[in-house]
């Protein structure tokens, strides 16, 4: 024992570390900040160097080449001893920290932790925010599958949308003129150097500024944020009962820090790795891409979105929501913390949490998209063809052969993007129906070209017959008028 | 060279050795630092200058034309023209190739004019469907439906002994202003 105290003697001796390091972790803090609330920060970090020490486990197999990425993540999920449970850990451990980043800045917004002194550590969170999403997204693209490849010619598709320089980003941001090898590789750089690089530089300084500018204090309803006297009350409510940060305030950090370690392995071991799906090869165009959990609800917002606003949001929208978090602690830098005194502040998180859970939630079903297999796969149920003529099952036929099922569900099966086709002889007139099918319409394509009159007709006379049992089909009432007129003329005609 | 006088070393107005020293080791440094960029911006950004000096397009061949059918409309691959090393798979491209009538073609590129996912064509209905956001297409690439705002890109095409051949080397984007991508006609034509 005496060893080892000498030992660390010795090395403090030179590197004089020991006395300031014991100053930053018995820095006293108000004693209402040892909370449950503070700890996500803390485990952004934890999960920050997780994913550092398991980004680089796997950086040990893993091969960033267009052709040997695939192969080489098929090795580690089946030949490397443990290589999917590492794969599982990442992958998890990314969608952890996005979530708690998320959660961390909630946190921080509603307790007015942004607000004077600590504008500047809200500013680089959300430079931070920004990186981990980059992380996400890079990373997504490290998993070289054909998500990861049709993702890229999407990512590819909103940046050539710039204007003047659209294309020429484009080649910068795909290494050449496609997505191939030097794609991979520069998001490889910027996976595994770059933004890593930035991660640390700004973490380091965001957990500086918590240091020297000390915890958000817990806020207090009518405690009013002021810049001329915030310091010294803060310093005066630290300096007479505050309490040193190690033990106090760090057990609860330490205690969630191994929680979250161990979900992810929970998750990573239950669930494992995620894909890789399919090989990025190109002619295989059998592909539904779909991005990661985290950018689901852009996915969503890309299909709502009317076509002539997508440009504009895709392009004004990020800068401008960019901008508005940077300019959030200089617009509302003093005031109340509290967010029982701040309506505004806890409607805005609710209303932006509530839409990109939606969006979230459509995505993961969508129903914009087309079913592709909906034509030949979804028979048409029993009983819709039950005592149908020889025409309406002929139409029947037409139905599913000209895929209209990929769009038109009936009996809960089939696409979603048009409206289901249970009851539309009850929304639709006969000229209606004929109308729609021949000229579509309404987010519809025209079918004229590829229908025969006949095949109209029949399908026509099958679409009229999807009606509830107690509901009757919709009648041009004008129309049985003239036809009624037209048979009494021709019944007294001679 | 300073036309004042030299009075005492701490005036700020006066520059002493040292001073004068460490201005031009600055000067030098960032000398050093544009001799140097010159040849890091060009590599970083030679991805884009290439596309713009030589261009990457050029013709390759898509199969015999009588693998084609008249009237109807075919998947067919090729591989881009530049290959890298490490490119793997990435390379072979797919397209849908439609023959009009004897040697009157349409090539459409595989990806939607939304945001790139694959189009597949389905025969019966005549369309070409987007598995994305929902895009559909007429035959003859003209936007049926859906999210995009314009119809399938096409690429320029010829006939020559027999074979098919396209002009391409491109990932087709909504952006690009390639007047040969997106099959219309230039401005001045």
């Amino acid at each position: 024992m005496r060893l080892i105290t000498q030992i660390g003697e010795w090395f403090d001796h030179r590197l004089q570390l020991a006395a300031p390091i014991r100053e930053a972790a018995e820095h006293p803090v108000p004693r209402n900040t040892a909370s449950w609330f503070y700890v996500f920060g803390s485990a952004a970090l934890t999960v920050f160097l997780l994913q550092l020490v398991t980004g680089i486990l796997l950086a040990l197999i893993y091969v960033p080449s267009g052709g040997e990425a695939w192969s080489s993540l098929q090795a580690l999920n089946h030949q490397v001893a443990l290589g999917w449970f590492i794969r599982a850990m990442h992958g998890w451990g990314s969608n952890f920290m996005v979530a708690i980043v998320l959660i961390h800045m909630v946190q921080v917004f509603l307790f007015g932790a942004h607000k004077y002194p600590r504008e500047l550590t809200w500013v680089i969170g959300v430079f931070l925010l920004l990186m981990t999403l980059g992380m996400a997204f890079t990373g997504q693209v490290m998993r070289f599958d054909q998500d990861a490849y049709w993702g890229l010619g999407i990512g590819a598709s909103i940046a050539s949308r710039v204007p003047i320089i659209g294309p020429a980003v484009v080649k910068l941001m795909l290494g050449g003129p496609i997505i191939a090898g030097a794609t991979l590789s520069r998001f490889f750089a910027l996976h595994v150097f770059v933004i890593p690089g930035m991660l640390i530089a700004f973490v380091g300084l965001h957990v500086l500024m918590v240091l020297k500018l000390g915890i958000n204090e817990w806020p207090m309803p009518g405690r009013i944020v002021k810049r001329a006297t915030y310091e010294a009350e803060y310093h005066a409510m630290t300096r007479n009962e505050g309490a040193p940060f190690v033990p106090y305030a760090v057990w609860k950090d330490m205690f969630f820090a191994a929680f979250i370690i161990l979900a992810i392995a929970a998750c990573a071991y239950y669930f494992g790795p995620f894909g890789p799906t399919g090989q990025p090869d190109p002619t295989i165009i059998q592909t539904a891409p779909k991005p990661d959990y985290f950018f689901l609800w852009l996915y969503a917002l890309l299909s709502l979105l009317p076509p002539s606003l997508e440009t504009p949001f895709l392009l004004i929208g990020p800068p401008l929501v960019i901008l508005g978090l940077i300019l959030l602690p200089f617009l509302s830098g003093e005031g109340e913390k509290s967010w029982k005194r701040r309506p505004i502040a806890v409607i805005t998180v609710l209303m932006i949490a509530i839409t990109l859970g939606t969006f979230t939630r459509l995505a993961q079903f969508t129903p914009w998209s087309p079913h592709m297999n909906a034509w030949s796969g979804d028979p048409i149920p029993d009983r819709y063809i039950h005592g149908t003529t020889a025409l309406e099952r002929q139409g029947a036929l037409v139905f599913q052969v000209k895929q209209c099922r990929n769009c038109h569900s009936i009996g809960n099966t089939g696409g979603q993007r048009g409206p289901a086709l249970d009851s539309v002889a009850v929304r639709l007139t006969r000229d209606q129906l004929i109308r729609q099918v021949i000229q579509g319409g309404g987010n519809m394509p025209a079918y004229g070209n590829n229908l025969s009159p006949a095949e109209t007709t029949a399908l026509v006379a099958f679409l009229e017959t999807l009606h509830p049992a107690t509901q009757s089909p919709a009648r041009d009432g004008a129309r049985d008028l003239v036809l009624s007129e037209n048979t009494a003329k021709s019944a007294t005609q001679p | 060279m300073t036309t004042k006088p030299v009075i005492a070393p701490s005036n700020e107005d006066t520059l002493s050795r040292r001073g004068f020293f460490m201005k031009l080791g600055i000067l030098f440094n960032g000398f050093a630092a544009m001799v140097l960029a010159v040849p890091v911006v060009g590599f970083l950004l030679s991805s884009v200058t290439r596309g713009r000096a030589s261009g990457y397009l050029s013709w390759v061949p898509l199969g015999r034309i009588d693998e084609f059918p008249e009237g109807e409309t075919r998947l067919a691959t090729f591989r881009n023209p530049n290959v890298m090393p490490t490119d793997g798979k990435t390379v072979d491209t797919a397209c849908w190739v439609r023959r009009v009538a004897g040697e009157k073609f349409q090539v459409f590129a595989i990806n939607c004019a939304h945001l790139g996912c694959p189009v597949r064509w389905f025969p019966q209905s005549g369309l070409f469907m987007c598995p994305c956001h929902g895009g559909a297409y007429y035959r003859d690439g003209a936007r049926a439906s859906g999210p995009p705002e314009r119809g399938l890109f096409e690429y320029p095409y010829k006939v020559e002994n027999g074979l098919v051949t396209i002009q391409a080397g491109e990932l087709p984007t909504p952006g690009a202003a390639i007047a040969s991508l997106t099959g219309e006609k230039p401005p001045c034509a």
